[in-house]
């Protein structure tokens, strides 16, 4: 029963929303849009579900003493601080529990939550990210090393399309004339973006779709049942 | 004082950048710091905007100001805690009932949605006339889609054993989809290049002020 | 004299960070030609008349704030300038900071636009595709209020936006999921909205397709080089025009690090070679 009913509610709701697609009328329209309603508030209840698994691993970390268990107490603290800023005084004009936090906003010239998203949280996101820069840099060095026709293709494109998409590969090719637009580094990367991508893409895409709504049929019809979990 | 707070605020964040950037010499206590602050700081950011911005104004705020006129909503709200409920072992049977609701909604969209823009538009969007009249660029990049796209299917097609005479059609597949990884890998670098450019210019223009 | 792997990927990171660097302190001033996906957004923000309501979704955090902020505020500005009005959503959490940043730094430019009449931050909504989809029924259930709290039906920019099929066009801003996908998906395909949007350069070749005969993608920005292409457009010299000679001089450094990667394997290969020649024949 643990796992039977629940299997029906998938179907019964996974039918409704295919059926008012084709009958857009009451009842079905107005069940699809409690659906979608009711959807946005559980998938918040989802999220916080998440957070809170993230702090039951760091206490964990914590209380035993795993290695590193510091970073995991930085970690918390910085949460902690995040969390009660928010709540306390709200972000941008939106209040919090505490009102807007004006004496704060005296000292650090905006609330102490937005201080810590625009100085601390912006840096460490972009500059995680940024680091991705020096590893493609260094991959393409040690990696893209040409093997076969295939490997050449690869190449050849990532060639013309790493030129084409600067300034300098403009006017590598902006002599050709009129005739040989073709060549035009920035145009014969349109083209590759436009014609031949496109199509591997579009293939991707119409393959991954299939295998989309292949699953989510399976998963209607209760024959894909992982995402329930055990019953132990 | 706002003004010098600003000028902290640079400094926290010069700090934090290096931290980071240390990684490329090796994983160090700094990098490991500067790692979980932003999960620490990530984690409460999107627990704080989730339940003032979505919880808040579509469940609580509804419920406070008219909750005989919104008597329905505790059927999500219900739904919601009960999806807490997964926290521990004992009581994770009950998520299933609110997470049948999420997924039976999930799957119904996305058989719709992947339906009708991954599937059938993309598949009109293909079967065009290909000769465009007075502009033979066009029409040979027209073909080229025409036969990519049918090739690339193709090569997908896991199915049966693809050899002799049915692995051309394969085999072409492949030479498209090396082209597009092969500028996929060009745009790559290009995005990367762009948020280390971001960074750099943080800390000589906001930082250091060497540029205006 | 032989480098280890990591002197090597060192070297690798210091000489890239040394070509980014000089460009941003000395700039060279390379001109952008602007290609057809980029004028193609262009257009559909240039062709749609005054008065008209859009929305900018700030689909994106502060991880491709680089290449998607200066898109941000390229649109703003050219809607604004266009007299459109405004209304800013955002699909990730992060989006509504960022929307207000790029207005704070638009409302410089443009001192007489007012909050509530010709512009509106919406704020973040959990859900995705589902959410879109429900502001196709009703934009007011969706968004009972906006970000600083003021109810909806308060603010006049909204006055007569019910549904989604009440907007001219939309551009998402994005970085992932969700994204520009779910708004073509629920915005065009299933609202008939016109969609264009800007993405990170990573995102880009895999988002093309959407760009086809059935127009369920009006042009694309993708990456700096787009957001610089539309900011000559709008005949600027904006923050993704200042940041095209450092792009530009780090494509040609990868570049010389694949030819040199590639002159390496090809001497390693042909001195194996050798090496088993010479064995075949001693043997």
């Amino acid at each position: 029963m643990k796992r039977t009913l629940p299997l029906v509610v998938v179907f019964m709701i996974g039918m409704i929303v295919i059926l008012s697609e084709f009958i857009p009328h009451r009842p079905f329209s107005k069940i699809n849009e409690t659906l979608e309603n009711w959807f946005m508030i559980i998938s918040g209840f989802a999220m916080l579900l998440g957070q809170i698994s993230l702090i039951q691993v760091n206490t964990s970390k914590i209380r035993n003493r795993d290695e590193n268990w510091q970073y995991n107490l930085a970690g918390m603290i910085s949460f902690v601080l995040m969390l009660f800023v928010g709540f306390m005084w709200g972000m941008e004009k939106a209040p919090g529990l505490a009102g807007h936090g004006e004496s704060l906003q005296a000292v650090l010239g905006m609330k102490p939550f937005d201080y810590l998203f625009e100085y601390v949280y912006t840096n460490l996101s972009a500059t995680m990210f940024s680091l991705l820069a020096f590893f493609i840099a260094s991959a393409a060095y040690r990696a893209f090393i040409i093997r076969s026709f295939e490997s050449n293709l690869l190449m050849i494109t990532a060639v013309i399309v790493i030129l084409g998409r600067s300034s300098f590969g403009a006017m590598l090719t902006g002599w050709l004339p009129e005739s040989w637009n073709i060549l035009h580094l920035p145009k014969l990367t349109d083209f590759i973006m436009e014609f031949p991508n496109s199509a591997a893409q579009r293939a991707i895409m119409i393959s991954a779709a299939l295998g989309i709504i292949g699953s989510s049929l399976r998963i209607i019809l209760g024959i894909e049942r992982s995402y329930l979990g055990s019953d132990k | 004082m706002p003004e010098i707070m600003n000028v902290v605020g640079l400094y926290l964040g010069a700090f934090f950048t290096f931290c980071i950037f240390s990684f490329l010499y090796r994983d160090n206590p700094f990098y490991k710091f500067g790692e979980h602050v932003f999960v620490g700081l990530s984690a409460a950011y999107w627990l704080v905007y989730i339940f003032y911005k979505t919880l808040m104004p579509n469940l609580f705020t509804k419920l406070i100001t008219d909750f005989s006129g919104n008597l329905i909503l505790l059927i999500p709200a219900a739904l919601g805690i009960m999806m807490l409920m997964r926290i521990h072992p004992k009581t994770t049977w009950i998520s299933r009932y609110p997470l049948a609701l999420v997924i039976g909604t999930s799957a119904g969209i996305s058989i719709l949605r992947y339906m009708q823009s991954d599937l059938l538009q993309q598949l009109t969007a293909t079967m065009i006339n290909p000769v465009v009249s007075g502009d033979g660029v066009t029409t040979i990049g027209n073909f080229l889609l025409i036969i990519g796209t049918i090739c690339g299917i193709y090569f997908f097609y896991f199915s049966k054993k693809q050899e002799g005479v049915y692995a051309v059609p394969s085999k072409i597949g492949i030479w498209f989809l090396m082209i597009s990884f092969g500028a996929s890998f060009g745009y790559t670098v290009m995005a990367r290049i762009s948020l280390l450019i971001g960074r750099l210019e943080f800390l000589l223009k906001d930082w250091l002020h060497l540029i205006n | 004299m032989k480098l280890t792997p990591l002197l090597e990927r060192r070297i690798i990171y210091l000489v890239l960070l040394i070509a980014v660097t000089i460009p941003l302190l000395i700039p060279i001033g390379w001109k952008t030609e602007v290609s057809y996906h980029v004028r193609m957004a262009y257009d559909l923000i240039e062709k749609t008349p005054a008065g008209k309501a859009v929305i900018i979704s700030f689909d994106y955090d502060p991880s491709t704030m680089t290449e998607l902020h200066p898109m941000a505020m390229s649109m703003i500005e050219h809607a604004w300038k266009k007299d459109q009005i405004i209304i800013a959503t955002a699909l990730w959490p992060q989006g509504p900071q960022l929307a207000d940043k790029a207005f704070t730094e638009m409302l410089k430019k443009f001192p007489d636009k007012k909050y509530g009449v010709d512009y509106v931050n919406l704020g973040y909504k959990v859900g995705g595709m589902v959410t879109i989809q429900a502001m196709g029924r009703s934009m007011e259930t969706v968004y009972p209020e906006d970000n600083s709290g003021t109810l909806y039906q308060d603010i006049p920019a909204l006055k007569k936006i019910r549904t989604l099929k009440d907007i001219s066009w939309i551009s998402s801003l994005s970085s992932g999921v969700p994204g520009i996908k779910e708004w073509v998906m629920a915005g065009h395909d299933m609202n008939g909205v016109s969609v264009t949007g800007g993405t990170t350069a990573i995102s880009a070749p895999g988002f093309i397709p959407y760009i086809n005969s059935q127009n369920q993608l009006i042009g694309l920005l993708g990456g700096l080089k787009a957001a610089a292409e539309y900011e000559s457009l709008l005949g600027l010299v904006g923050p993704a025009s200042n940041k095209m000679d450092s792009q530009s001089i780090a494509h040609l450094l990868i570049l010389v690090f694949i030819a040199i990667g590639n002159l390496k394997a090809w001497r390693k290969r042909k001195a194996d070679r050798e090496k088993n020649t010479l064995g075949v024949k001693n043997a």
